[in-house]
């Protein structure tokens, strides 16, 4: 099925969702991978604030290429999602509703997103430049010597994502696999 | 002997960072037209359709077909009756790479190991040398994304595994990736040499166009087999389930020591880019 979806997320909205569902965001999202994970959860160990309010957010793993002049960004496809799995539950824990990228998670994120009600989602891999037009706005708003890997917030219009992991835990990564696999 | 100034490599190198990110070659593109007419999943099928959408607003745009714009990854093929002028070759090189890569609005993603700090160039290259007869010089410019370089494995067998032990392995590789590398992928692998050798066997067998056929007809039937295989794995572009899997999968032998069995295969993603000119 596919359905709109606003962000970030306040309601229940996600419960609705299944696996392999086609989902158009549209909102704002943040981005984050490897590094700005790092950061975050250095945040939260030292006490301080996180740059933006993680209950209800989406966090994309995107490190884009940089916008040319008079773009909004450059290309923004998604990275591999694994690479976070270390910092994701606790970011589950403090509300975190949806996660964008592509790639499998391990056990433990699986079982938070359950625990949490939130959902994974996989966009399309090798085609940032597609993807950079559902992107509407994009502003730096932490770390940003990360260069790339600067949290940036984003204004998104039907960003296209597809529900691989739902609330309920199931995994369409197994399931689609499974369907066309030839022992 | 003829002379050719390094400066000529840096800016053909500066060119062909932008040309290979920004334009998709033709023989991943014929590949993906191959795979829309095999693909039986319509989830799968409207990916590929994504994949060319991107390629062409990539090129039109002047924007990367994806954000990650690799390492570059660069072969030079030296005729050995060029002398070198003006410089050293490697400093040229990697002022092409930073060059274009700023020029280009390409991602810079060379960091530091331990702190990850973010080096601002996209330098070092990676920079592959091998002398040739006569006096052209050939570049290729191959910028490798990190996702599928990181499902890459490498593996130092007993020779008792045999082929059936190293075909074993190449597949296991794959299937363990799933979605990861970004498929359909495209499998490099290494047969023999030694450690760090067959290492590049596999990173040099991506460079065979998709869809060419092996001199070889022993490492061709050995390709044929494990294609076959990779693509009953069912995991299909971006993982969500088909039956292309991999666009193609290449294979590099070089005799080996007796005691060893080395097999590397190294993944490729969809976004396979790669640009070569002669000068």
């Amino acid at each position: 099925m596919e359905f709109n979806l606003n962000a970030p997320i306040k309601d229940n909205s996600l419960e609705k969702l299944n696996i392999g569902d086609r989902v158009y965001l549209n909102g704002v999202i943040y981005t984050a991978r490897d590094s700005a994970h790092k950061r975050l959860i250095d945040a939260l160990d030292e006490g301080r604030d996180m740059p933006f309010e993680i209950a209800g957010s989406v966090i994309y793993y995107v490190g884009p290429t940089p916008a040319r002049p008079g773009k909004v960004i450059g290309s923004a496809g998604p990275t591999t999602s694994y690479r976070m799995d270390k910092y994701a539950p606790r970011l589950l824990d403090l509300g975190l509703k949806g996660m964008i990228g592509k790639g499998n998670r391990s056990d433990d994120v699986i079982s938070s997103i359950v625990k949490n009600k939130a959902v994974y989602f996989a966009a399309t891999g090798g085609v940032g430049a597609l993807i950079s037009k559902c992107i509407v706005k994009s502003e730096v708003i932490a770390f940003e010597e990360l260069g790339p890997e600067a949290i940036r917030r984003l204004e998104v219009k039907n960003f296209p994502a597809i529900v691989v992991i739902d609330t309920f835990g199931k995994n369409l990564y197994e399931e689609g696999i499974q369907k066309y696999r030839i022992a | 002997m003829r002379s050719l100034s390094v400066e000529i490599i840096e800016d053909a190198v500066r060119k062909m960072v932008m040309d290979a990110n920004y334009n998709a070659p033709e023989d991943v593109k014929k590949a993906f037209d191959i795979a829309l007419e095999k693909e039986e999943s319509e989830v799968a099928k409207k990916i590929f359709l994504e994949f060319k959408e991107n390629h062409k607003l990539a090129s039109e745009e002047k924007l990367g077909i994806c954000q990650d714009t690799g390492l570059a990854v660069i072969f030079l093929f030296l005729g050995q009756d060029v002398h070198l002028v003006d410089g050293d070759i490697y400093e040229a090189i990697n002022r092409g790479v930073e060059k274009g890569y700023t020029e280009g609005y390409l991602r810079k993603s060379t960091c530091d190991p331990f702190t990850r700090k973010n080096l601002g160039t996209n330098t070092p290259a990676i920079v592959h040398i091998k002398f040739i007869p006569g006096d052209k010089v050939k570049i290729v410019v191959m910028p490798k994304g990190g996702g599928a370089e990181n499902m890459s494995a490498l593996k130092m067998f007993a020779p008792s595994a045999g082929l059936e032990g190293a075909m074993d392995f190449v597949v296991e590789t794959v299937r363990k990736a799933g979605p990861n590398p970004c498929p359909p992928t495209i499998i490099g692998v290494g047969i023999g040499g030694n450690f760090e050798r067959v290492a590049f066997l596999a990173k040099r067998a991506l460079l065979r166009p998709i869809g060419s056929k092996n001199p070889d007809e022993r490492l061709g039937s050995i390709e044929s087999e494990l294609f076959e295989r990779i693509n009953k794995l069912g995991i299909g572009a971006m993982g969500l389930g088909g039956r292309v899997t991999s666009l193609a999968v290449h294979v590099e032998l070089e005799p080996c020591h007796i005691a060893s069995f080395p097999v590397a295969v190294n993944i490729e993603c969809n976004a396979h880019r790669h640009k070569s000119i002669e000068l």
